[in-house]
């Protein structure tokens, strides 16, 4: 038989019960919903058949892991040769206190560390800067020059670590101070592995800790792309978010179109400035978010690997097929977190780090059940870490390459999730690109619009969330929170004044002067930044100066 | 007619997360009130001239960073040195249960945790806001 008669075949089978067994239930039990949506707005159909993949071509839709499009995912034998990494995102208070909990997490397994920064040096202030008055140490640790870098990664060698920084605005001093720490412990930059977040585009949209205005960060950005490629090369220069996005209140197809159209900014910036796409495109790296609607997030997973091997080879004509692979790192979903009834957070973290795992991530953070409440406790850390290592060692999963592949719900609604978020970058390519739609408030105005359409669905309990606006229970305050000493801030206020007490004044300022003459011109920032960092010029130091060249965006506040 | 209740809705410190302060301001704003909304990374100070300036009945402070207690009490003190302690201050964003007494000792009219029906804030400001 031929596929097109099998093909018709089926389908008259399925007119057949559609018009029987189907229509019998229906008169007398109704189904709970008229429609049922995604998200996305993508319709769920009752059931899916061979019908909905009619036009799935295997080679050219699927391939093979490890090859084009990768659809199936980035390596040849994922998980099955190397579990995911198993990073979980963290810092506080001083940096003392943060290298303690570090270790602790190596300790109980984890496999990678991630760098929580607080506010003042996400945004470029010293701890005694007036606008960090109580921000300092709450959200992260507090940074203020290559002197607390090196507590916070004391006793920890960083050619057997990978690290992940969550830094942006001022990410280049941030990975001079790394470099400065591996100088010190004799580490050759060769060695080092890592990631910097490094994506500016995405926190003038959504996260809010830009400094710069977007020609001077997109110049930082690509001296990052260019240093990286010639001196740290298994550096992972940037990792192009969507979770703030998401977080942000994004649709799953808003999410991938919107960080596909950032990360595409990225490389036009730096094949621009005269790099070669093949030389830094190897490095890009990606970070999503994993939400609740556990088969839209998988298929968010596999559509976005599929769209950005597209767009690298037919776009940009890259040719390594390092370049055209989107390797990514998950975070379940904060904002799906609820303060009411925290212990059910552990089950919808499962859930959605489940989703990550069946959507082939490369590394993966997953929340803890307190985290609407405050910062978490060890304890609560140690259950999310403990949720990964259920998923990688006892459910199976991790065994077959993309196990969904094939079904005919998943391979449709990825599809349709590609389409989706082709047609968003299709739109934002007629305004000029990402940072003219981020210029303009596009980007913006769709996600708060998707936000505001969230709430109302809550709030009409057209969506149930549960222990929120249904299932809920009188329950008492919860105990045993982490709190944040004030004191941080004093306390770092102190030794920031020792550092300038000790440090030679005259040198930092020597490379303080020479860093904003080379700020004004278009040379590479990296060196400068480097030096003026192991000269112990502070953080604040650096960006003031950089202020001075490049000005401060203003963003236009639209509701 | 009677007069349309004006909040300004205002993002304290450091905190870029504004998805809250966006919904609340466009729930308030669709419940009939003027809503100004002033952006991210505002200080106490900036948040008072601006409610002082745009005459309005309340302010709602966001904020999810942790700085509330830093940051809240100082909008209300600077209010009342500014003899406009009539404006009623609210707050949302991630506040553990253990500093709410603390904020509205401090001046703090009430305070709105994660999973707070957007109804509630609108029946609240109705209530509490004198015109």
């Amino acid at each position: 038989m031929c596929p097109d008669e099998r093909l018709q075949e089926i389908r008259s089978k399925r007119e057949e019960w559609e018009q029987t067994t189907l229509h019998r239930v229906l008169n007398r039990y109704p189904e709970r919903k008229a429609v049922f949506t995604k998200s996305s707005g993508i319709e769920t159909k009752r059931v899916y058949t061979p019908e909905d993949v009619v036009e799935l071509d295997y080679n050219r839709d699927l391939g093979f892991p490890g090859q084009y499009p990768y659809t199936r995912g980035v390596q040849p034998t994922m998980y099955r040769g190397r579990l995911w990494t198993m990073r979980q995102y963290a810092g506080f208070a001083t940096a003392e206190e943060s290298n303690q909990r570090y270790k602790y997490l190596l300790e109980q397994g984890q496999t990678g560390l991630s760098v929580a920064f607080d506010l003042p040096t996400q945004i470029g202030y010293d701890s005694d800067h007036e606008l960090a008055a109580g921000e300092v140490g709450k959200v992260g640790v507090a940074i203020d020059s290559l002197a607390d870098m090196e507590i916070l990664f004391d006793g920890i060698p960083l050619d057997k670590v990978s690290t992940s920084m969550t830094i942006n605005a001022p990410a280049s001093i941030l990975l001079a101070m790394y470099l400065g720490v591996a100088a010190k412990q004799g580490v050759p930059f060769n060695k080092l592995s890592g990631t910097i977040q490094n994506d500016i585009l995405k926190e003038y949209v959504a996260r809010g800790t830009y400094i710069f205005p977007p020609a001077p960060s997109m110049r930082l950005i690509t001296n990052i792309f260019e240093f990286c490629s010639q001196n740290v090369p298994n550096w992972n220069t940037i990792s192009i978010s969507g979770y703030h996005i998401r977080e942000a209140g994004s649709t799953a197809a808003q999410e991938i179109a919107f960080t596909l159209s950032n990360g595409i900014a990225y490389v036009q910036a730096a094949v621009g400035a005269g790099l070669d796409v093949d030389d830094f495109a190897p490095r890009l790296s990606f970070f999503f978010n994993s939400h609740t609607d556990f088969f839209e997030e998988i298929a968010k997973f596999r559509a976005a690997r599929r769209l950005w091997a597209k767009i690298m080879r037919e776009r940009f004509g890259a040719k390594k097929e390092k370049s055209l692979m989107l390797r990514f790192h998950t975070q379940t979903a904060g904002s799906t977190l609820t303060a009411q009834q925290p212990d059910n957070n552990v089950v919808r973290v499962a859930l959605q780090a489940l989703a990550a795992v069946l959507g082939g991530t490369q590394s993966l953070h997953t929340n803890s059940r307190d985290e609407a409440l405050a910062l978490p406790t060890e304890e609560s850390v140690r259950i999310a870490l403990r949720t990964q290592q259920i998923i990688a060692y006892e459910s199976g999963v991790a065994d077959t390459i993309d196990p969904l592949a094939g079904s005919y719900y998943v391979e449709s609604l990825t599809n349709a999730l590609q389409q989706k978020a082709e047609e968003y970058i299709a739109r934002i390519d007629e305004m000029g690109g990402a940072v003219k739609a981020v210029e303009n408030g596009y980007m913006q105005r769709e996600i708060q619009d998707a936000a505001y359409e969230y709430q109302r669905s809550v709030e009409s309990k057209e969506r149930i969330v549960v222990g929120v606006n249904q299932f809920q229970i009188e329950e008492p305050a919860p105990e045993g929170l982490l709190m944040v000493d004030p004191a941080v801030g004093e306390l770092q206020a102190k030794k920031l004044a020792a550092l300038k007490e000790r440090r030679d004044n005259l040198a930092v300022a020597n490379v303080l002067d020479e860093l904003e003459q080379a700020a004004r011109g278009d040379a590479n920032l990296m060196p400068v930044i480097l030096r003026a960092v192991q000269s112990y010029a502070t953080l604040g130091e650096i960006c003031d100066r950089l202020r001075n060249v490049f000005g401060e965006y203003v963003a236009h506040d639209l509701l | 007619m009677e007069k349309k209740i004006r909040v300004l809705i205002a993002k304290p410190g450091l905190d870029g997360h504004d998805r809250g302060a966006k919904v609340i301001a466009r729930a308030l704003r669709d419940a009939g009130m003027e809503v100004i909304y002033t952006g991210l990374r505002r200080t106490p100070e900036q948040i008072v001239t601006a409610a002082i300036q745009e005459d309005v009945d309340a302010v709602g402070l966001s904020c999810l960073s942790g700085a509330h207690n830093h940051l809240f009490p100082r909008v209300v003190e600077l209010l009342r040195e500014r003899q406009a302690d009539d404006i009623v201050v609210i707050g949302g964003g991630v506040i553990p249960d253990a500093d709410i007494p603390g904020l509205k000792e401090a001046g703090v009219k009430e305070i709105f945790t994660p999973g707070t029906s957007t109804e509630d804030v609108v029946a609240f400001l109705k209530t509490h806001v004198g015109r």
